[in-house]
């Protein structure tokens, strides 16, 4: 196992930024949702995680971000061992974590009104975001107007202001409709190439895995384990178009779709 | 609308009547403004506002306080919390012939009266809305690097405001019951006086006068309350409801 880690480290071509090492987690209630996963981020890349529903994605990221604390194991971000959120990983929450009081703009400004910043440059810095997710026209209303699409780009919004090196995504555009998430898919593709982000990204979405990803990884039913990584550099290729059409892209769905598939079997034998 | 109904109601029965102690809506209003002009009612108003602004004050910053110091600490929790549960399931109203014994008639015996009804409430609710609130946000603040008390002051009290202004409500409520019961059962001063008062000698309408000037105020103020709820902590409430 670990030599196959090493090798998908070594694939994506750059140094882990985010090293997960013998991560298990039980929760109070007795639910063993993760258990021994060793993973490397590499720097500057987006890695996917992709498994069943209840797998334990959701807990992983946020042991990463450093609000649970995992039962053995440790997370190292660039070299330093996690004990509690930092300004170098922002995270992106599956259920938004909107303030149900604050209007767009103070949302999507949270992040930088905690650290202190003056008045002036968090409307400013939150126009710029705000206009970067589609929401412009919208910045005094309130999350109870707004869609399920529009409170997701809120809280994706919000998570860019901070401007980390690490995002941290739970199913970012899970609600988005597919011509936004296409736009975002692209943005990130963007951000990733000239900001240097690193992008830990769960997701349902198989082709948004492997369009997106340097690597997929594909976790075991409960309790969540690494069961897979798939290198997945579609490189080279420019078009959005030629990605999606060439046969590398095709194959890899294809292989994980395979994967995924004997978990269905699986339940269905049970 | 629905007070016009009350009060077309109350004229009606009190035309019928039900019983010579139950005057018409009209009479009542009539002794009402007789009662204002002549100064009797506001002056027992003063008089019966002094205790419980005092009182109400009181309950507000000790029981909010302690509430929500309860719920963000279960220490506090362990210590406090059973000693309200059984307070606001007692009744307490029971108590204020005991207040007398201990503090006699004056000032503080009637603000302690108001105390004893509304604190148990406002801490209660304080406590569980601060216990209550919403975990994921509070979560979303951690990992911007909220400090603790950031956490408080921007996510959990505006998030517990509902409930907690809820408790209010209920606690001001509480705290007019506290003081009429103290003016009726300690010292007829006020409100309770004059309620006293006009009952011994007959004047029913008068009677009433006092009771729904008292009722309605404590209505009046109740519902001040929910407007400085939405002013202060919530104004994403001023539009909910009202369609643009
Ligand atoms: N706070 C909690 N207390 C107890 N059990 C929990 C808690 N949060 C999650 N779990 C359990 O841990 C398991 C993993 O949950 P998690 O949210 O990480 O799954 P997930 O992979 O993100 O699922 P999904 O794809 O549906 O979002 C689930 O079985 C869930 O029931
Ligand atoms: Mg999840």
């Amino acid at each position: 196992m670990s030599d196959q880690v090493a090798q998908a480290a070594q694939s994506a071509g750059s140094d882990p930024i985010v090293r997960v090492t013998g991560i298990s987690k039980r929760y109070e209630g007795g639910v063993q949702a993760l258990e021994g996963v060793d993973l490397d981020f590499p720097e500057g890349r987006l890695t996917s995680l992709l498994g069943p529903s209840g797998c334990g994605k959701t807990t992983l990221l946020k042991i990463i971000a450093g609000l649970l604390e995992p039962n053995a194991g440790e997370v190292q971000v660039a070299g330093r061992r996690v004990t509690g959120p930092g300004p170098e990983r922002a995270f992106v929450f599956q259920d938004f974590a909107l303030l149900p009081w604050a209007t767009v703009t103070r949302n999507v400004a949270f992040g930088l009104e905690l650290q202190g910043i003056s008045k002036a440059e968090r409307r400013e810095k939150a126009r710029h975001y705000i206009r970067e997710v589609g929401l412009t026209g919208f910045e005094d209303r309130y999350p109870h107007e707004l869609s399920g699409g529009m409170r997701q780009r809120v809280g994706l919004a919000r998570a860019m202001a901070v401007d980390a090196d690490v995002l941290l995504m739970d199913e970012p555009f899970s609600a988005v409709d597919e011509q936004t998430r296409r736009k975002f898919q692209e943005d990130l593709l963007h951000l990733l190439s000239v900001e240097k982000k690193t992008v830990i990204f769960v997701t349902h979405s198989i082709e948004e895995a492997v369009y997106l990803s340097s690597q997929v990884v594909l976790l075991s039913r409960r309790p969540g384990r690494v069961s897979k990584i798939i290198p997945t550099d579609l490189g080279g290729l420019e078009s959005p178009d030629a990605i999606r059409r060439s046969k590398r892209y095709l194959d890899t769905v294809e292989d994980i779709w395979g994967m995924l598939k004997q978990y269905l079997l699986e339940d269905e034998i049970k | 609308m629905s007070i016009a109904l009350v009060c077309g109601a109350w004229e009606i029965a009190g035309r019928v009547p039900i019983s010579l102690a139950f005057p018409s809506f009209f009479d009542t209003a009539a002794a009402f403004w007789r009662m204002t002009l002549d100064g009797s009612l506001p002056i027992a108003f003063l008089i019966t506002l002094h205790p419980l602004v005092i009182g109400i004050g009181i309950s507000i910053v000790f029981g909010v306080g302690l509430g929500v110091t309860m719920g963000l600490s279960r220490g506090f929790e362990w210590l406090a919390a059973p000693v309200f549960i059984v307070m606001q399931a007692a009744p307490m109203a029971a108590l204020i012939p005991l207040i007398t014994f201990v503090y006699g008639i004056g000032l503080t015996a009637k603000v302690l009266a108001v105390c004893l009804l509304a604190v148990p409430v406002v801490v209660l609710n304080s406590y569980a809305a601060v216990r209550n609130a919403n975990p994921s946000l509070v979560q979303m603040c951690r990992s911007f690097q909220g400090t603790r008390l950031q956490q408080i002051m921007k996510v959990i009290i505006p998030d517990a405001s509902p409930v907690i202004f809820a408790g209010l409500r209920l606690g001001v409520a509480a705290g007019f019951i506290g003081i009429v019961l103290a003016e009726l059962l300690i010292t007829p001063t006020g409100i309770g006086d004059l309620i006293t008062y006009h009952r011994a000698v007959a004047n029913y309408a008068e009677m009433y006068a006092s009771i729904v000037s008292i009722v309605v105020f404590s209505a009046v103020i109740v519902s001040l309350l929910e407007k400085v709820e939405v002013v202060l902590l919530r104004p994403e409430k001023r539009i909910k409801g009202t369609p643009e």
